[in-house]
């Protein structure tokens, strides 16, 4: 409330500027802070842990963002550290990772949308055809199951299948195809398809179920509507089904495009090896190499932020485009 | 009325033989899903000629429990299970207690500063600091190779944090209120009156956090230095991962001849197992959480 007026400013009379007014009357904003302090005491306490954790684990790292301005000494700190603008974007720009880097994050992520993001879409509605109740429960419970293993278990599982000396799929791949043995883990030719075939074992099952909501919900009378008016089966999938859930897949393409950047640390990770480094590293991975494994902390956090900032103009700019296109959006 | 109707829709040829092929489909891909799973599980049961040479198999033909007793036999992947249920046990409590004890005062529309904290949890999942400047955090806490680095850092999920708050704010502000009356204090009324009545979400929580905690690959990797300090994680890819560094976990594991390809698939059905065992309640309670998780305030 302390805001500092300047002398011959006018000041309005008391008409609240921001908030409704009934909460005014209501709330505490009239009452001293320490009456409501007392007041809610114990309400404040409980609150008071998680806020710690949110100022220290979350708020904290934001500030230490400022360090992608300045060249970090870790034994002068963040504010004892030397400012240097925007250098480290620039030797960023200029450099010989960033082409690389884009690009990779750019296909990864369009093999995302191309081939991941329909998938739970098409098996949703595919289940939602699927008449006997017993097996469409089976299958899902089924499908499920890879959303709860980790990433190091899917890599592993990668490994044991796909490995050159023993794994399973590379041997059938081997009889089918001939020629040289291929190490599919290893090479850079192998590592998008992995990383799609992953992604698609792993998360399809599991993104149904927000689909299949969407369809649950849709009014069962629209059907008999329109049966009496003679469609069939392929018209009421048409003008009934896919509509009701379009606004289901408008929400998450948006929070899909918003994590476009976000190629999934872990997964890369444990998948990039020394032969397939030129097309594995993207944003995320290069971030660790740079900053843990060689210590540029500045020249990492830099990196990060550049990915984080994309990420919020990437959310904020598909929600707009969402609204513009007639749909509800996300906020 | 329309049943009949219906009815006699599905039953035109071409409506069935739609259905069987999308059955036949949606099995195949059940099928495909899981037979990974089977066929590790088979795998850390077979000895190490038959790993080599059969191509596929769902049950060994000479069923041994070597692997087993092998990799218990060594202080490196005993010391990872151990570590690792306990940095569940506890970061699961932890955890719940941070998320719990936020979500309570949250959901009081009435507490003053309520909309700005509400405000400042949503701004996170938007934007965050990211990997170096967390780490610098954590690093500055002085909690590098510390358990706690596995807890704290992901104490609170911002929306877990959200569901617990709508959960809370359904409740019959009745109850409470009657407790006040009583001369029930706020901390009271969250002990005795709220907590009871959120038995199922805390439940569901608990399994959340857990299976997060005990999956968590990237918070040992950016924090545990010390190889005696690993989660389980951090071994099954030391030992499987593409890029393995297997000599190197191997020398640690102290031995001169052992089950070198079993073992890779006996670690991870351990890794797997208390997840597959809880799969169960998993699926019941993880798909009513993406479902209330998805319904806006």
């Amino acid at each position: 409330m302390a805001t500092e007026l300047a002398p011959n400013q006018v000041v309005p009379p008391a008409v609240p500027m921001t908030g409704p007014a009934p909460r005014r009357k209501r709330g505490g904003r009239q009452r001293p802070l320490w009456r409501d302090l007392l007041r809610y005491r114990w309400l404040y306490l409980l609150l008071l842990p998680g806020l710690v954790y949110f100022i220290v684990f979350k708020y904290l790292p934001m500030y230490g963002l400022t360090i992608a301005f300045k060249d970090y000494v870790p034994f002068l700190g963040y504010s004892g550290s030397q400012w240097v603008g925007l250098e480290h974007f620039q030797a960023l720009f200029t450099g010989p990772d960033f082409g690389r880097l884009m690009i990779n994050t750019l296909i990864l992520a369009l093999l995302t949308i191309v081939f991941v993001f329909p998938a739970p879409i098409v098996v949703a509605l595919m289940l939602n055809e699927l008449r006997i109740r017993v097996l469409k429960r089976s299958v899902q419970s089924l499908i499920y199951i890879p959303h709860f293993l980790s990433w190091t278990i899917v890599a592993s599982l990668t490994y044991l299948l796909f490995s050159v000396d023993f794994g399973v799929i590379a041997g059938w791949l081997h009889d089918v195809v001939g020629g040289q043995k291929v190490d599919y883990v290893a090479q850079a030719d192998w590592f998008r398809p992995l990383i799609v075939l992953q992604l698609l074992w792993k998360q399809t099952g599991w993104g149904t179920i927000i689909y299949l909501a969407a369809l649950a919900s849709v009014d069962t009378q629209l059907y008999e509507a329109a049966r009496v008016d003679g469609a069939g089966r392929w018209r009421q999938f048409w003008h009934i089904t896919l509509p009701s859930i379009q606004p289901t897949i408008v929400v998450m393409a948006i929070l899909t495009s918003g994590n476009l950047m976000d190629s999934g640390f872990e997964q890369i990770w444990l998948m990039t090896t020394s032969l397939n480094r030129d097309v594995a590293d993207v944003f995320d991975t290069f971030v660790y190499y740079v900053g843990i494994t060689q210590g540029s902390f500045s020249y990492a956090t830099a990196v990060g932020l550049f990915k984080g900032v994309i990420g919020v103009v990437l959310i904020f700019g598909s929600n707009l485009l969402a609204k513009r296109l007639g749909q509800r959006g996300l906020f | 009325m329309a049943r009949s109707r219906s009815v006699r829709y599905f039953d035109s040829p071409g409506s069935r033989a739609f259905d069987a092929l999308n059955l036949l489909l949606l099995i195949g891909l059940a099928v495909v899903t899981v037979l990974p799973l089977l066929y590790v599980v088979a795998g850390s049961f077979a000895t190490e000629s038959e790993i080599s040479s059969r191509p596929f198999f769902l049950w060994p033909e000479k069923f041994v429990t070597d692997t087993y007793k092998y990799i218990f036999s060594t202080d490196t992947f005993v010391r990872a299970l151990l570590t690792t249920i306990a940095v569940t046990a506890v970061g699961t409590v932890v955890q719940l207690f941070l998320t719990l004890t936020m979500a309570y005062p949250l959901a009081k529309r009435q507490l003053p500063g309520r909309a700005l904290v509400l405000n400042l949890v949503l701004f996170t999942l938007v934007f965050s600091g990211g990997m170096i400047p967390t780490y610098l955090v954590v690093r500055d806490l002085g909690l590098l190779d510390s358990y706690w680095a596995l807890i704290l850092p992901l104490a609170i999920n911002p929306f877990y944090l959200i569901v617990v708050k709508s959960f809370f704010q359904e409740l019959p502000e009745a109850l409470e209120e009657a407790a006040r009356i009583d001369g029930c204090n706020e901390l009271n009324v969250f002990l005795r009156i709220v907590l009871p009545l959120s038995k199922p979400i805390i439940a569901t929580f608990s399994l959340f956090y857990a299976v997060a905690i005990w999956n968590d690959y990237m918070s040992p990797l950016l924090y545990i230095d010390d190889s005696r300090k690993w989660t389980l994680q951090m071994i099954v890819r030391q030992l499987t991962a593409a890029n393995a560094d297997s000599a190197n976990v191997l020398q640690q594991l102290e031995t001169v001849s052992f089950p070198e390809q079993g073992l890779k698939f006996a670690v991870v059905v351990v890794a797997t197992l208390p997840i597959l065992l809880f799969y169960p309640f998993l699926q019941k309670h993880f798909a009513k959480g993406v479902m209330i998780g998805s319904v806006k305030e």
